[in-house]
């Protein structure tokens, strides 16, 4: 790892917030422009990504340990899913979003949010499973513990 | 309020209950969910079937948006009949696979295994609820993507490389059924197949649209395991856990020949349409090929995991016979045989596994004298065997006595024989396994078996039970499929 490059690290430092807002925009302006779920959770995977890649993918683990992506994958999925089975226990069909506000487009635009939320928690934390499973797998070799890769701690 | 959203319902339950397994990560809970979420699909196909039968054709919008627009899901006998094959091995192969897999992994990975098993059984309701065309494609991936983690969680490392191998081939077709699809797109605008049905008879000689048809017909022949594109197969069900084989031979194959029927016949204009086309000879040949050349290479298989595996290919065969055929009877007799297969070949997979499971191997050497040892398994799989067979009382004697009817409709009495034949060549394997097992001395390894475990065998005697029962009261399948089959022929939707 790149640990000795201190430019690198600084610039590193400074680019992650920079890089979590844009996500953050991409993920809320999708209503209005280009972007959205997915898009936005690849960009917040990707400085979780950089910052594995710089300071080593076990610092990176502390910041979003393994546990939890495992989590956050099925959990936005089920936020996705359930956003359709809210509407449905509202009367309306499945993923019929109208009905979750005063009017049918404050529901759509309501419904839509939620939805892309789901979006962005899954794709960032499969990009973040993806990228534990393979660039984890020299650091848990020379840890000696092949299994640290898919292990949850359970 | 349940009986409007029967068709949502149908797809979301064991998808929402995916993601729950992987939430919780404990073994015995993920079952438990996956239990509840594949009895309550079955009952929901079951619910489905009654409404189909009561009022016909049901439409679901899905979001609301209006049909040719938005998705629609869209339920007639014929999907109505698969959806009920599906989600029924799907519910009942699941007591079974707590005690075959808690035996093997770790609490996570069983969890994992019932998020994929989930997912499987989503993708392949989903295609064959949906309306839409390039809904089915994303099921159809949602699906495969599952199976193929499935397969790769098999005994043998072998697992990986048939996972692999079935990776390639089956992106392959789905990337064909994908240019099939866009075609169809660029042509007439429209995904829902409902109003491709409309539009596609007035443009159905031009070159993109048959086009369209032959990447149609390869991708869905690919993932059906039309033989010479059934390679993947093979290893794919021999190596992958017991769990697996049982649902993918049960479901996967039969979902992909609903969809060449749904094409073919709904979509492009009846059975007037297929005739048309040169595929009848040619599906008639590869059947005949399929029927007997899978059937003579399961003959010579040491592994009865990968001969079961030969003979669904052959099998297919058969289903696909009564497809070439394009008459009321032969896609009656193809229809019944979708259900009856599933029901036979999910049993034997499932009495095989427990052989696996108490032997730890399905070598066919190692299994001499197993029939003294495990009695009941072994009378499961020779009842199955018969079926298979097609002997009368079973359901398999139903499936071959339509294709062989329909053969004689059309005064081809040499397919009467070739249909005798290639099921004298089903005995020879089967009876290869019967003779090891109850003809030779036990070897020491046998001699200390116990029984399977009752966990396992109840659920494949329950099939064993079905293959007899469906084999004298024919009126729930072959009912359906006839009147499944007059639709197809005529092009309703």
């Amino acid at each position: 790892m790149m640990r000795d490059t201190i430019i690198l690290r600084v610039v590193v430092k400074l680019l992650l917030p920079v890089i979590l807002l844009f996500a953050l925009y991409v993920q809320f302006h999708g209503d209005y422009g280009p972007g959205g779920g997915f898009q936005a959770g690849v960009a917040a995977a990707a400085a979780i990504i950089l910052y594995g890649m710089v300071f080593g993918v076990m610092a990176a683990r502390k910041v979003v340990p393994q546990r939890v992506v495992h989590t956050l994958i099925p959990l936005g999925v089920l936020i996705f899913a359930g956003t359709g089975v809210a509407g449905l226990l509202l009367g309306a069909n499945y993923l019929d979003y109208s009905p979750f506000g005063s009017h049918a487009e404050a529901g759509q635009h309501l419904g839509i949010l939620i939805v892309e939320i789901g979006v962005f928690v899954t794709v960032s934390s499969t990009m973040l499973a993806i990228f534990y499973a393979f660039g984890g797998r020299a650091e848990d070799a020379l840890a000696g513990d092949p299994l640290a890769g898919d292990g949850d701690g359970e | 309020m349940i009986a409007l959203h029967l068709p949502a319902l149908q797809v979301v339950l064991p998808l929402i209950a995916a993601p729950l397994c992987a939430l919780f990560r404990r073994g015995l809970l993920a079952w438990a969910i996956t239990l509840t979420a594949s009895w309550l699909a079955f009952a929901a196909a079951i619910m489905l079937l009654l409404q189909v039968i009561d009022q016909g054709v049901v439409s679901y919008e899905l979001g609301g948006w209006m049909a040719p627009i938005g998705i629609e899901y869209r339920v007639d006998l014929i999907n109505a009949f698969v959806l009920l094959i599906i989600s029924g091995v799907g519910a009942v192969i699941i007591p079974y696979a707590q005690k075959s897999i808690a035996a093997r992994f770790g609490d996570a990975e069983q969890a994992w295994f019932y998020t994929m098993y989930l997912l499987a059984l989503t993708g392949l309701l989903g295609v064959t609820i949906t309306g839409d065309a390039f809904n089915i494609f994303v099921f159809l991936e949602i699906s495969s993507l599952a199976s193929y983690v499935m397969i790769a969680m098999g005994r043998d490392r072998r697992c990986l490389t048939a996972a692999y191998q079935y990776l390639i081939m089956g992106t392959v077709g789905a990337t064909f059924i994908v240019i099939g699809i866009g075609l169809l797109w660029a042509m007439t605008g429209t995904l829902n197949l409902y109003d491709l049905a409309q539009r596609i008879p007035e443009i159905e000689n031009t070159r993109p649209v048959l086009a369209a048809l032959a990447f149609l017909t390869v991708g869905i022949s690919l993932k059906l395991a039309l033989f010479p594109l059934h390679l993947w197969l093979p290893n794919a069900y021999a190596y992958a856990p017991s769990v697996t084989s049982a649902f993918l031979s049960g479901t996967a194959t039969k979902v992909a020949i609903y969809l060449f029927l749904r094409f073919f016949y709904t979509v492009f204009g009846g059975g007037a349409f297929f005739e048309s086309t040169p595929l009848p000879e040619i599906l008639l040949i590869l059947s005949l090929v399929a029927m007997f050349a899978a059937s003579t290479v399961a003959v010579f298989q040491s592994n009865v995991k990968r001969m079961l595996a030969y003979s669904s290919v052959a099998q297919i065969g058969f289903i696909t016979l009564g497809i070439s055929y394009a008459t009321e009877t032969g896609l009656t007799g193809a229809m019944t045989h979708m259900f009856n297969h599933a029901i036979m070949k999910a049993g034997l997979f499932l009495l095989i596994g427990g052989v696996l499971f108490r032997l730890g191997s399905v070598k066919i050497e190692d299994m001499a004298g197993i029939g003294r040892k495990m009695p009941i398994t072994m009378a499961g799989f020779v009842v199955l065997g018969l079926s298979l067979m097609g002997t009368p009382g079973t359901v398999g004697f139903i499936s071959k006595w339509y294709l062989g009817l329909a053969a004689v409709e059309q005064g081809q009495w040499w397919l009467v024989a070739l249909i005798v034949i290639a099921s004298l060549v089903t005995m020879i394997y089967i009876g290869r396994v019967v003779e090891v097992a109850y003809f030779r001395e036990p070897t020491a390894k046998v001699a200390q078996l116990k029984e399977a475990p009752a966990a396992l065998l109840v659920p494949a005697f329950v099939l064993v039970g079905a293959a007899i029962y469906f084999g004298l009261d024919t009126s729930l399948s072959v009912g359906l499929a006839q009147n499944a089959a007059l639709l197809l022929l005529n092009a309703v939707y």
